[in-house]
């Protein structure tokens, strides 16, 4: 017999309430992650010891810093899904759990965001 | 009802490290370092914002032995978590599974991201002129 509300099965968010919306993200970023990781590693192997003036312009470019930002909001949101995983799994204090797990995604959105606005500080200067 | 007894996985300590489970939280380590890591980043960017003498202070610190020393860490970490990463995607696809398949793909994923490594440092001094 099945005890699920035929609403609940159409919505299949299972018991978690969040269905596979964290797995698939996870995986989303990381196929975003791919192309990205790869261009950001070769353009600072390129820019390798530049002085500040270098690293200005690399930046400013358009088509880099929008990719930068890409790379920045796919890379936060990457680390703080895999963190949170870490955190459910090994930390078996509740209280801390949910601590921790509230202050890794604080930090993420902090730093996303001033990662961010320092690349629109630099392009737009 | 008592919650806090029970037994929960994963269980590091209880199992003989095989290549395989070495490899998996592997994964996990250098996905911690590199959240840690990405700090670097921020800090990179900020500074660049900043002006040139918060930029010089970060290039003097990554130019640094530690700095560099830090930097070659987080390159392997980054490549391992890249290679594994994408191994991860294909087992996702449902492929790959047999033992002696996730040995070889194991086996990749450690050498390409040794190699990696190596051609990147190899790219980054050749971009700064020499040692």
């Amino acid at each position: 017999m099945n005890m699920r509300s035929p609403l609940s099965r159409a919505r299949g968010l299972g018991s978690s309430k969040s269905g596979t919306d964290h797995w698939w993200m996870q995986r989303l970023t990381a196929l975003a992650l791919i192309p990205l990781v790869i261009w950001f590693v070769v353009s600072m192997i390129i820019v390798t010891g530049a002085d500040h003036a270098a690293a200005v312009e690399f930046i400013s470019s358009p088509i880099n810093s929008v990719l930068l930002i890409l790379l920045i909001v796919a890379t936060f949101h990457h680390g703080q899904l895999g963190l949170t995983v870490v955190i459910e799994d090994y930390i078996h204090t509740r209280w801390l759990e949910v601590g921790l797990i509230i202050a890794v995604k604080g930090a993420a959105i902090f730093l996303g965001v001033a990662s961010v606005y320092a690349v629109i500080a630099i392009a737009l200067n | 009802m008592a919650t806090d007894n029970r037994p929960l996985s994963p269980h590091l300590q209880v199992y003989r490290p095989q290549f395989t489970s070495v490899l998996s939280i592997l994964h996990r380590i250098t996905g911690i370092s590199l959240a840690v890591g990405t700090l670097l980043l921020v800090w990179w960017l900020i500074a660049a914002a900043a002006g040139p003498t918060e930029f010089d202070t970060v290039q003097n610190f990554i130019g640094s032995v530690l700095g560099r020393i830090l930097l070659l860490a987080w390159s392997f970490a980054l490549y391992y978590h890249l290679c594994n990463g994408i191994r991860h995607l294909v087992w996702d696809a449902g492929k790959g599974f047999e033992l002696s398949t996730a040995f070889a793909s194991g086996w990749l994923v450690v050498v390409a991201a040794t190699v990696l490594t190596i051609i990147s440092w190899v790219g980054g001094y050749a971009s700064l002129g020499g040692l």
